[in-house]
């Protein structure tokens, strides 16, 4: 017997080394799942006890290389920080506009949630944390961050950048929590596409890819559309961002499904500061609130702003309007002015604004020229009228040889100018439209 | 005749290392793994503590230690993922032994025999992780994709040969 232990030692202590980590896979794979941990207590302690031992290394190198960035950067890189601070004083400005054009909608919104009892999770505080180190291999894809149980962190609890989700806390140690990324494998989260309001669910794949399995085509889906969280989970409050979907695929393992692959809102490759919300609230934040309602004030001077600068706009309008009106009117104007200075003002009008049209001399008379027409009381009822006096020349005529307007048909043919002809007025004097009636 | 030209070979290139050797090597990997991926993710391709258990199982020559050092490597690792704890052990385990069973007989000092080795057990390793996943696990998701792999062994074959000519002068003869 001791001969068969010895000869066969290596392959006994193999054998019984597989067999105890089977064993071991097993319980953890069956265990029942507890509210708020993922793994048995055991399991929990060992890595507590590897984190333990390997995080205070990780603090050390990150402790480095995080005073060295801030040596560099706030010491030494300075260059064009007074145009970058420029910039983002712009920015802070514009941002500003923007939030008090959004206000009052995000106001309504509010009121509106409230009336219909609508619930929802606010966003109350937060943790920030640093990234200190990760899980090492690409097949599990955790962090440790420099914040664990004792600042106030809990299991499933929503770890966040300003641009969107990161992931969730899996465990928290003491001084230290694991954070399981959205693009694990082992990760979901419930989601909402943002324009065509589909929810589905999203996971990570083998790849460090975040898709979507659970939806079957649909024509209205299409890249580029933004996708947030549906707060259905119960851990990211609903309508933080996301991504965007990159691609659509069918999926060949799992007809009629498709791939949905997202595009994170943050580079989850390469995080350094997180923030991990550690609590919502039915309500608007107090901070929110005092910023919608100074952006609310902001939109309400920018309205008064407008509105006085098109009431004014208006008011110069008008008043330009009226002085031309009033230096085109010739009595008007001259009654105002004195006799001394009217030559000059006369003049100055006559320069600056057109003078009253008159049509000029008119080189071939017809029927339809100012002044050709018998006045009606020289024409007789039922005596013919000569048509073809009105008739247009076929040559050009002097001037000197056009019809008198009071002269009736024989004026035209002896070619006389009548000297009684009164100047027309200045209504007579103006164009007609070809199609008037001779008769007018 | 043999069995003495066995036991000379054997004792003749068996080594050992000092307890802090023993200790801080594997851990150094592991913090050095676990720096490198957040320093740029690339790198997380790498594996750092299979190319020490590896070498820690071929200097030896023993599988027993080999399968020992393996599993403890391995579960450590395993413990900073989110992953149950066990499945890299399992991997590491069955490498470490196989390692030194190849050590026994063959002439692992050799550069070539080092990459033919390194690139070998790196494909063996994706290999046991795979196998665990699906059929112990039931992860219907996982995938060997080849090229990824290939890539990965051919990464860990270059690293591992600079970190062997390192170690290699921390060996203790017997």
């Amino acid at each position: 017997m001791e001969s068969f232990f010895s000869r066969f030692k290596n392959v006994l202590v193999l054998v019984a080394v597989l067999l105890a980590q089977t064993i071991g896979l097993a319980i953890q794979v069956r265990r029942p799942a507890e509210v708020g941990a993922p793994d048995g207590r055991k399991v929990t302690l060992l890595r507590s006890w590897v984190v333990a031992a390997v995080t205070p290394f990780e603090r050390f190198f990150h402790g480095i290389g995080h005073n060295v960035r801030f040596g560099w950067s706030n010491y030494v890189d300075l260059r064009d920080t007074r145009q970058r601070n420029q910039e983002l004083k712009d920015e802070i400005a514009r941002l500003r506009l923007e939030q008090a054009q959004l206000a009052e909608d995000a106001l309504q919104g509010h009121r509106l949630q409230t009336l219909l009892n609508f619930q929802r999770s606010y966003v109350s505080s937060t943790v920030a944390a640093q990234v200190i180190g990760t899980s090492g291999t690409d097949q599990s894809r955790v962090l440790y961050i420099d914040k664990g149980a004792n600042d106030g962190l809990k299991i499933d609890q929503a770890v966040m950048t300003p641009d969107g989700i990161v992931g969730k806390i899996r465990a928290a140690f003491p001084h230290t929590a694991q954070v399981l990324l959205i693009n694990d494998p082992t990760s979901g989260a419930g989601v909402l596409l943002a324009s065509t309001r589909i929810r589905a669910i999203l996971r990570g794949s083998q790849g460090g890819h975040v898709v979507i399995t659970n939806l079957t085509p649909d024509s209205r889906i299409k890249p580029g559309e933004k996708v947030l969280t549906s707060g259905g989970d119960q851990i990211y409050p609903r309508g933080l961002s996301v991504g965007t979907i990159e691609s659509i695929a069918a999926d060949p393992e799992h007809q009629p499904y498709t791939v949905i692959q997202i595009k994170p809102s943050t580079n989850l490759f390469q995080l350094e500061e997180v923030l991990v919300i550690t609590g919502t609230q039915g309500d608007l934040p107090l901070l929110a609130q005092k910023d919608l309602a100074k952006g609310a004030a902001t939109a309400k001077e920018m309205a008064a702003a407008k509105a006085a600068a098109e009431e004014e706009a208006a008011e110069a309008a008008a008043q330009s309007a009226a002085q031309i009106i009033s230096e085109k009117l010739p009595s008007v104007h001259d009654g105002e002015q004195s006799a001394t200075d009217a030559p000059t003002d006369a003049a100055k009008a006559a320069a600056t604004t057109p003078a009253v049209p008159k049509p000029s001399q008119t080189l071939r008379p017809d029927r339809y020229t100012s002044g050709t027409t018998p006045p009606a009381s020289s024409l007789k009822p039922g005596a013919e009228h000569d048509a073809t006096s009105y008739s247009a020349p076929s040559a050009p005529v002097p001037p000197t040889k056009r019809a008198a307007p009071q002269a009736g048909p024989e004026g035209d043919e002896d070619g006389s100018a009548p000297a009684t002809n009164p100047r027309p007025s200045p209504r007579q004097n103006q164009p007609k439209p070809e199609n008037a009636s001779p008769d007018n | 005749m043999p069995s003495l030209s066995y036991t000379s070979r054997r004792e003749l290139e068996e080594h050992s290392f000092s307890p802090a050797v023993t200790l801080l090597v594997p851990v150094a990997a592991i913090v050095l793994q676990v720096l490198l991926s957040k320093l740029y993710w690339r790198f997380s391709m790498l594996d750092l503590p299979l190319i020490v258990a590896i070498f820690f199982a071929v200097s030896r020559r023993s599988p027993a230690v080999g399968t020992l050092t393996g599993a403890a490597i391995g579960l450590v690792q395993d413990a900073l993922t989110g992953r149950p704890i066990g499945v890299n052990g399992m991997a590491k385990s069955v490498i470490g032994y196989i390692a030194a069973s190849i050590g026994v007989q063959v002439d692992v000092d050799s550069l070539t025999t080092r990459l033919v080795m390194n690139f070998a057990f790196s494909i063996l390793n994706s290999v046991i992780l795979f196998l665990i996943g699906r059929r112990l696990l039931g992860v219907a998701e996982i995938h060997l994709q080849l090229i990824p792999e290939l890539l990965r062994a051919l990464a860990n074959t270059c690293v591992a040969i600079p970190v062997f000519l390192l170690l290699d002068t921390t060996k203790r003869a017997d």
